[in-house]
């Protein structure tokens, strides 16, 4: 059995739990318009003010497929590694509710446009790939709004017909935390196609949860049940550990699950029964026969396919292969286009080992610190860049960087400036540093004598004196070597 | 000039054209008619008064140019007409105003026509009597108390009472062809794709195609060429090279080979019917055509292909109708109670019957059984036309196997009502083109219609072949003004 230092497993007496987790994301597609009306899309509007005649469903309104949304998920299957159908079909998925004004909801239930891809994650002890099982594009629903009044519910149809793209993953992911890299590595993906923003915040993305328990090493996988309409990664793994845990407590206690559709209650923390698998809608899926099926061709395919930017993936690649990061810190900075064009720009002109540890360490905490992102960074990258050939020259040391960083931080000034307005250069002549420590041992005579002696760990307190008198200063690489001689 | 309301679409244009009628006398003339022909129902609503309002506004300024130039006509109310009720002959929609129109209806008032008002007919057409319409029955004016066929039963009422020199119906299955052979006028079917169903109320989406109905075959072909555009707002709308139906229309029909299918010898055929067809094969020869016979084998699976088809789309199409957007809602003690109360007050039985069976057909473990199997056996009725095709241009058969019946006849069995369409029906499945002509009479004296069924696209040779047979036929209808009192 291999040894996996992030395996999670759930332990009841003497038994070991696996869980298989298996998620279907609603993804919004970025687009100006919904997927078969004209009505705007913009997140935040007064309520029915994007509802168009077919939105909301009038007599003798009928849908007309939006190129730019098919476009949009082909992409995204693209950048999945995933095949491109080049005939999908659109069905009705039949069901009564006050915020589905057609009574039926325009979706791809047999032949989807994307089929099977997969995306690759990066835990702590190595990639994993996840397979994905399908893409297709489905209208949104409305709203309702239970909550403005005590005895009526309000429907805002600005969502309705809105374009999202259903991901549906293998049941490959097996812990909270591989959930937390796959959400993340598929926002990832479709921020840099550009087909989704991924903001959770405003339900761009959000998940059906399926979870089920076997013992280790069982090869069948037990009954799922599905956690409906989570939105954010936090409440996903929350929800996957509840429910995980009771599945557990159930088998152990002797009992069967019941598959069933389960809603994560995120003030309690914990699952609830929605409705049983007897009870599950009858959606009556069939062709909608307003639409014809929808046919692509190779060549439309092909101009997508040259479409596409370079992908997390590949760029981890190429800053790995060509800049010489590790693993780790690749990954940090592809994980958004945002993050790896600062990084680009900032190597342009000077030191890439420099240059990622102090966006990786400094810049990244500095952003988390004042909650920016790095598109709001004060500091811009070409100021960033100087100041790390400022660190590179010697002109300044680490030390007194981080103090100039820190001043950057408040408004994105020339660090060169700001080294000379506070005459913060580091004195790296051999003679004056000489002067400095020829005094600094005179004033520690018996210091020096004990360190001839074969006290050796004083050296340490010789560089900080050095260090103290200069006011920080002193080059130190001088400072060791001049100090070395000199004692 | 008197006798307007007996002139042809043909004869009104050229008069308004030659300026020996205006638009405003026109239209004066087909409302006094209507306003004296209430006890028919053919109309749900009435719009007299724009409508003259318009024909005056069309007079002070005349576009003679126009091919329906100040024409006033009444269309079948389940074309939506902007700030005009549109009913689709349902309680659920009785208060429903769209504030859009539907594209053929746009197309014919661009070419100049006005609407006097929306005609009745069946419950969201579904229905062969026009007996299912909430606001009431038709009565056909070639006899009192007989059905105007359906579902278009206030469009052929009122085009063969001339009330309208023309209308516009809808055919799912049969719904403009039927009521044309009941009434003695002329009905065409396009071929699917041809006329855009934007802001049509939807009964079948699959089946479903506007046509033109009229007193004769060249008043239909000029209405036919104003109806028919490609739209974009239609994603079957199919974008073909559309014909001048009108001016290219010619009674040279020689050589044209002329199928006859032998599976349209259903049993139990009346004779008088079978008489007719046999009569309609001369008249074919005698125009020069060359009369084949043909073989189209699953004729017989047309039916019940169609009506587990229709009421499955029709299922999903209606479900929008649930009490909270617009029309009818019966209050409920929430939003479960508050949908069957409203669909159940507003839909009347043969809508909730084939909404019933719809979903019936749709539901998992049915819908291999009959939805599926109902779709391979609708593209072997269309195979069959098409193998029928590489031997003939155009085939011919009766339109309807009986002539029209007594208003509540059939009401009870619906299964009887259903057999009316079973010789359009199968035309709808493989969405071709048919036209119904008058042909004759039975002993009681009611019209019997010929149907001529043409390729897809090829609405011209069908017309064609209509307008010689309707000069050899050289039918009267027998209208004796009964209902004027």
């Amino acid at each position: 059995m291999s040894k996996n230092k992030s395996e999670y497993l759930i332990n009841r007496h003497d038994n070991q739990y696996e869980v298989v987790i298996g998620l279907e994301v609603h993804a919004q597609v970025t687009s100006e318009s919904k997927l078969f009306s004209t009505s705007a899309t913009k997140f935040g509007a007064e309520p029915n003010t994007q509802v168009s005649l077919v939105d909301a469903a009038f007599p003798g309104m009928l849908p007309v497929i939006n190129e730019y949304c098919v476009k949009q998920a082909i992409k995204t299957g693209i950048g999945l590694k995933a095949k491109i159908n080049k005939k999908s079909v659109f069905d009705r998925k039949n069901y009564f509710y006050a915020d589905l004004p057609q009574g039926y909801q325009i979706s791809q239930f047999k032949d989807p446009i994307v089929g099977e891809g997969k995306v690759i994650l990066d835990m702590p002890d190595g990639q994993k790939e996840v397979g994905i099982e399908r893409l297709h594009l489905e209208q949104d629903a409305g709203k309702s709004i239970h909550d403005l009044d005590p005895k009526n519910t309000f429907v805002d149809l600005n969502r309705s017909g809105v374009a999202l793209m259903e991901i549906v993953s293998k049941p490959d992911l097996r812990s909270p935390d591989e959930v937390n890299a796959y959400i993340k590595k598929l926002r990832s993906i479709m921020r840099y196609l550009g087909t989704c923003d991924g903001n959770m915040q405003e339900g761009s993305l959000r998940a059906d949860v399926n979870v089920s328990v076997r013992k280790k090493g069982s090869k069948e996988f037990g009954t799922r049940c599905e956690i409906k309409n989570v939105n954010s990664i936090k409440f996903m793994q929350m929800a996957i550990e509840y429910e995980a845990n009771r599945q557990v407590d159930l088998i152990e206690d002797g009992q069967t699950i019941d598959q069933e559709t389960r809603l994560f209650d995120t003030k309690k923390n914990e699952t609830r029964s929605m409705r049983s698998k007897e009870d599950a809608h009858d959606y009556r899926y069939f062709p909608d026969p307003d639409l014809l099926p929808l046919v692509v061709s190779d060549d439309f395919i092909e101009k997508l396919k040259s479409e596409i930017p370079e992908l997390p993936d590949e760029k981890k690649k190429r800053f790995i292969d060509k800049f010489k990061l590790s693993p780790y810190e690749a990954n940090i900075l592809v994980s958004d286009n945002e993050t790896s064009n600062y990084f680009e720009n900032v190597i342009k002109k000077s030191d890439v080992k420099l240059a990622t540890n102090w966006i990786i360490g400094e810049l990244f905490a500095a952003l988390n610190e004042k909650n920016l992102e790095i598109t709001e960074s004060p500091i811009s990258a070409g100021n960033l860049s100087k100041l790390i050939n400022l660190i590179k020259d010697g002109t300044i040391s680490g030390k007194i960087a981080k103090t100039v960083f820190e001043q950057m931080m408040e408004g994105d000034k020339d660090p060169k400036k700001i080294v000379e307005e506070k005459g913060l250069k580091q004195e790296s002549d051999p003679k004056a540093l000489e002067a400095l420590i020829d005094k600094v041992i005179d004033d520690n005579r018996d210091k020096a004598t004990e360190y001839k002696s074969g006290k050796v760990k004083l050296f340490g307190f010789f560089v900080g004196q050095v260090m103290k008198v200069s006011g920080g200063k002193a080059n130190p690489q001088l400072v060791n070597e001049i100090l070395k001689k000199k004692l | 000039m008197s006798d307007i309301t007996k002139q042809s679409l043909s004869e009104l244009v050229e008069n308004i054209k030659s300026k020996k009628l205006s638009s405003s006398e026109v239209t004066k003339a087909f409302v006094e008619r209507s306003e004296k022909s209430k006890e028919l129902n053919a109309y749900i609503t009435e719009d007299y008064a724009n409508a003259f309002n318009k024909a005056k506004k069309f007079d002070e300024k005349p576009n003679l140019d126009l091919k329906l130039p100040g024409i006033p006509m009444a269309v079948k109310d389940l074309f939506c007409t902007k700030d005009l009720r549109t009913t689709a002959g349902s309680k659920i929609l009785n208060n429903f105003v769209p504030t859009y129109e539907s594209t053929v209806t746009q197309n014919i008032w661009n070419e100049g026509a006005i609407l006097m008002g929306k005609l009745n007919c069946d419950e969201f057409a579904m229905g062969s009597s026009n007996e299912t319409s909430f606001f009431g029955n038709v009565q056909n004016p070639i006899d009192k108390n007989l059905v105007p066929g359906g579902s278009s039963g206030g469009s052929s009422s009122a085009v063969a009472a001339q009330l309208t020199p023309i209308t516009i119906g809808t055919d799912t299955g049969g719904s403009i062809r039927q009521p044309a052979s009941f009434t003695g006028t002329v009905g065409l079917k396009p071929t699917y794709g041809s006329c855009s169903r934007y802001g049509i109320v939807a009964f079948a989406s699959s089946l479903d195609q506007a046509g033109p109905m009229a007193q004769n075959v060249k008043d239909c072909a000029l209405l036919q060429e104003v109806i028919s555009t490609y739209d974009e707002k239609d994603s079957t709308s199919i974008d073909f090279k559309r014909n001048e139906h009108s001016k290219e229309l010619t009674k040279d029909i020689k050589g044209k080979k002329i199928g006859i299918p032998k599976e349209y010898r259903v049993d139990g055929m009346p004779k008088e019917i079978e008489d007719l067809w046999k009569k309609g094969i001369e008249y074919a020869k005698d125009c020069g055509a060359e009369i084949i016979d043909i073989s189209l084998p699953h004729t017989n699976y047309a039916l019940p292909t169609y009506y587990i088809v229709a009421p499955a789309e029709a299922s999903s199409n209606l479900a929008r109708y649930d009490g909270v957007k617009y029309g009818f809602r019966a209050e409920g003690e929430n939003l479960i109670d508050m949908y069957e109360k409203t669909r159940s007050e507003g839909f009347g039985t043969e809508v909730q019957r084939r909404i019933m069976i719809g979903t019936y057909v749709l539901s998992s473990g049915y819908y291999d059984a009959y939805y599926l199997k109902a779709q391979k056996v609708r593209k072997l009725i269309k195979n069959d036309f098409d193998d029928a095709y590489e031997k003939v241009d155009a085939i011919l058969t009766p339109s309807t196997p009986s002539s029209a019946f007594k208003i509540g006849e059939k009401t009870n069995d619906p299964v009887s009502m259903y057999l009316n369409d079973i010789f359009t029906v199968p035309v709808n499945l493989a969405g071709l083109p048919g036209i119904s002509i008058p042909a004759g009479h039975d002993a009681k004296g009611y019209p019997l219609g010929l149907q001529i069924i043409g390729k897809a696209f090829d609405e011209q040779n069908i017309l064609n072949i209509a307008y010689a047979m309707e000069e050899k036929i050289n039918f009267k209808n027998n209208i004796t003004d009964w209902w004027i009192k």
